[in-house]
């Protein structure tokens, strides 16, 4: 498969949204990259530093939102075209340096700079559906949102132009199952980009003096609208005078053409599709909704085109006031949870007085029953050989022993899935990156009002540098009474094993200097002990000792991601086995019932314990935890 | 070759971790060389941590189809495991889907913890028989376990599609594709697991 930056101009692609916003930026002659890993984000960034070396362009992974897009900025103030991405999470990491930057501008040598976001409708990988396009109309930022990879790859490329033209930086809004789907893109060329930096020292570039800069920003929004009235990015497919119009954006517009082909309405229905969202193109808008009395908005998640819609319905003198339009305030879509082909099917057959039926009612009955009576969910867990489980193994023990009603805060990566239906929910409270530490240090002031519970906040590697050392420094400094725990697994899991300033690389894979996460804690003053997690009995003794001390302490529990080792080392280091005779059995059930590593399995037959060679990768933790004896391990050849 | 619908509507189902993502892309890029529309809408994030995942592959000679099939509209269903078969069955099933298993139960966590049953596989496999219009079943984390390598199984597996005749991909498309796709070193034990199942699933026939 040719990389990135193969691939002859002109020829097909089998890209992902992210990697075709990745080919985008590169066709645009982007220089500098950035980013935080979050799903469904992470590709834009990771495609571009996997050919990083080939183009000799730069790619970092930040240690976190803002500090990427201040970081990208820079470069664009420079001259050279640069790109952030990031989840909507980060967006709002990121938000208190973007609403500044977009009333600055770009200064006097600006060149294109882009900043992706990724929404996660459903919430699939994140907790929160938020959409990002609100953000765009209430700070003034211009924003685009593509509908297809192909759209995604032209519509990057575009924003650069516009950013530049506009001294100012663009939004692209993409979403989970744009970012994360996979069609064909046809490539473009790949330019020869001049490479000399330079900061111009004549200028200041800051959004002092506030007043006089929003008034820029507006006069940009109002200059950006007249060009998105001529966009190619919002089409218009259907008879002249449709019976009904879908207004739709992103994956919503496949999803529309799809509904209107499959119920055979081409001839009554017309679909506009709206690629430039912020801000809308109402003269375009307004044109087409005078040619219909009814129209069905499509979008994901919110009612946002529906709003602004509306809005430019009841401002044009040209669209009829008996003008009905539909969507998620009429109950047509739905306003939670991620757009679906059947949900835009259904809205549509339902406002032609259609039947839609996925399939015949007496499969579907049959189907039904046999969902009622055979079929079970099958919840997230870690990995078998997973560090985590081990840690929560003994974070768990050490909170018994301890006897006084003690908790967790959790916080952002594999080891949420604790608060997930088949976790150990240990973790009580569980928001943003970096938010366990943050609200241990309230709850580790709660002595001096009566509470003797301990609290412990578990973080990872990754989150520690994103966002817990501001937090770790207030408990500090303000005296609170806390253990965080740094479950370091040395990289970053949950999101596909990207580099963070605790790593040896970065993410362009050259050696990088590792900020040691122990001796920065030691240089804060607070008590710092390091422990391997599959030391159950050392891990949980430190634990329970730390518990009882005052102040704040750091418990590292280190150990490599099983996933990363296990494709470094490509063996396993222990055969493990059931011994029959010495496993109780029915009476225990240790291992399957409270440990849960999906490597254990249970003999129906004889009841008994037996180990999944499918799945078990030979860390030999259960030996450990069985109260028997029962579980063996060798040393594997 | 021709489809026989279009858009020819594929799933690929199993656990997090059984390797289903491989699978949507070998199929994706040879249907590619081959001319056709391919859009592919997968699971992604925290499921793949041992839950249920899921590509849809949607393949069409005429236009783009978006990334997701609606429900009930599957025409082949590939599994990597029974009770996710199931599952697909229950949400993208009709009278006309066709459905290949590899029938090698793997336990959600709810059933190692005792909450809950898996159910019988006996009734597990005339359910999904029930539900298909054609199935066939094969045990090819066993066959993956024989080769030393349980994880191939999804290669196992996209032999056996391949030998269903279900997409206009032949062997000899797969195997080309696997060559590039593979490592040099990794190359050899696929190709073989990929005969391994192609054959499997023609002796049953």
């Amino acid at each position: 498969m040719p990389s990135l930056a193969q691939g002859s101009p002109g020829s097909p692609q089998l890209f992902m949204g992210n990697k075709a916003i990745a080919r985008g930026a590169l066709e645009a002659g982007v220089q500098f990259a950035a980013g935080y890993p979050g799903t469904p984000s992470s590709e834009v960034v990771e495609s571009l530093a996997q050919v990083a070396k080939e183009t000799g362009i730069y790619v970092e992974w930040s240690t976190n939102e803002k500090v990427a897009t201040e970081a990208a900025a820079a470069v664009s103030f420079s001259g050279l075209r640069a790109l952030a991405a990031m989840k909507t999470a980060g967006l709002n990491v990121a938000l208190d340096f973007l609403v500044h930057l977009n009333y600055s501008g770009l200064g006097k040598n600006g060149a294109g700079l882009v900043v992706v976001v990724c929404d996660d409708p459903e919430g699939h990988s994140s907790g929160d559906e938020a959409d990002s396009r609100w953000v765009a109309s209430s700070e003034g930022i211009p924003l685009l949102e593509p509908g297809s990879p192909q759209e995604a790859k032209e519509i990057t490329k575009w924003a650069f132009e516009l950013s530049e033209e506009f001294n100012g930086f663009f939004l692209i809004r993409s979403s989970t199952r744009l970012s994360l789907s996979t069609s064909l893109v046809t490539l473009g060329k790949l330019p020869h980009v001049e490479k000399k930096a330079h900061f111009d020292t004549s200028q200041c570039i800051s959004p002092y003096l506030a007043r006089l800069h929003h008034i820029s920003v507006l006069e940009r929004l109002a200059k950006v609208q007249e060009t998105f009235e001529r966009s190619s990015f919002n089409w218009y497919q259907g008879p002249e005078n449709p019976e009904l119009i879908i207004i739709c954006s992103g994956v919503g517009s496949s999803y529309a053409v799809e509904a209107v082909e499959s119920l055979n309405l081409g001839k009554s229905v017309g679909v506009l599709k709206l690629g430039t969202l912020w801000p809308i193109p109402k003269g375009l808008v307004a044109k087409h909704l005078a040619k219909t009395s009814r129209v069905l908005i499509v979008e994901e998640v919110d009612p946002f085109l529906e709003t602004f819609v509306k809005k430019t319905a009841f401002e044009s003198a040209k669209v009829s006031k008996s003008l009905k339009i539909y969507g998620k305030d009429s109950g047509h879509l739905p306003k939670v949870g991620e757009l679906k082909p059947d949900t835009v099917l259904k809205a549509l057959a339902t406002l032609f007085q259609m039947e839609y039926l996925a399939r015949e009612a007496d499969y579907e009955q049959r189907a039904n029953d046999a969902a009622a009576k055979l079929l079970i969910d099958r919840g997230v867990t870690l990995c078998p050989g997973c560090p985590h489980r081990a840690s929560f193994w003994s974070i768990k023990k050490a909170l018994q022993k301890d006897g006084r009603d003690g908790f967790l805060t959790g916080d952002i990566g594999c080891y949420t899935l604790d608060v997930f239906p088949a976790g150990d929910k240990l973790t009580k409270a569980l928001h943003a990156m970096g938010s366990g530490v943050g609200l241990a240090t309230g709850f580790g002031h709660l002595d001096r009002f009566g509470s003797e519970q301990p609290v412990i906040a578990v973080c990872g590697d990754s989150t520690f540098y994103h966002a817990a050392i501001p937090a770790l420094l207030n408990a500090i400094h303000n005296k609170s009474n806390m253990v965080m725990v740094l479950l370091d697994n040395r990289t970053t899991a949950m999101t596909g094993f990207q580099s963070h300033p605790g790593t040896a690389f970065d993410a362009m894979e050259n050696a990088a200097p590792t900020i040691d996460a122990a001796k920065f804690c030691r240089s804060l003053g607070c008590k710092v002990v390091v422990t391997d997690p599959f030391d159950i009995k050392g891990t949980t003794d430190t634990l329970l000792q730390l518990m009882k001390e005052d102040g704040v302490k750091v418990l590292i529990m280190q150990r490599k991601c099983e996933l990363v080792r296990m494709r470094e080392e490509r063996r396993y280091p222990y055969k493990v086995w059931v011994d029959v005779e010495k496993c109780r059995g029915e009476k225990c059930g240790f291992c399957t019932k409270s440990f849960r590593c999906p490597g254990l399995l249970w003999d129906i037959e004889t009841g008994k314990a037996q180990i999944n060679e499918a799945v078990c990768c030979g860390c030999g933790v259960c030996v450990d935890i069985c109260p028997f004896g029962a579980i063996v391990r060798e040393e594997a050849a | 070759m021709a489809i026989r619908e279009d858009p020819l509507n594929l799933v690929i189902s199993g656990v997090g971790g059984q390797g289903n993502i491989l699978l949507s892309r070998l199929i994706g890029q040879s249907l590619m060389n081959k001319g056709y529309f391919v859009a592919i809408g997968e699971t992604l994030g925290v499921a793949q941590r041992g839950g249920a995942v899921m590509s849809n592959v949607r393949i069409s000679a005429k236009m783009p189809f978006g990334p997701l099939i609606p429900e009930g509209k599957a025409h082949v269903i590939l599994s990597l495991e029974p009770l996710e078969t199931l599952r697909m069955l229950i949400r993208y099933g009709n009278p006309k889907v066709i459905t290949i298993t590899n029938f090698h139960p793997l336990f959600p966590v709810s059933v190692l913890s005792g909450k809950d049953r898996y159910p019988n596989y006996e009734a597990l496999r005339q359910a999904i028989t029930e539900l298909s219009a054609l199935v066939w079943f094969l045990d090819a984390t066993d066959m993956g376990l024989k080769l030393g390598m349980p994880i191939v199984a999804n290669v196992i597996m996209l032999g056996a599609l391949i030998a269903s005749s279900q997409l206009p991909l032949t062997r000899k498309d797969l195997e080309d594709e696997m060559r590039d796709t593979f490592p040099s070193e990794r190359i050899e034990l696929n190709l073989k697991a990929f005969e391994i199942g192609f054959k499997a699933l023609r002796s049953q026939n």
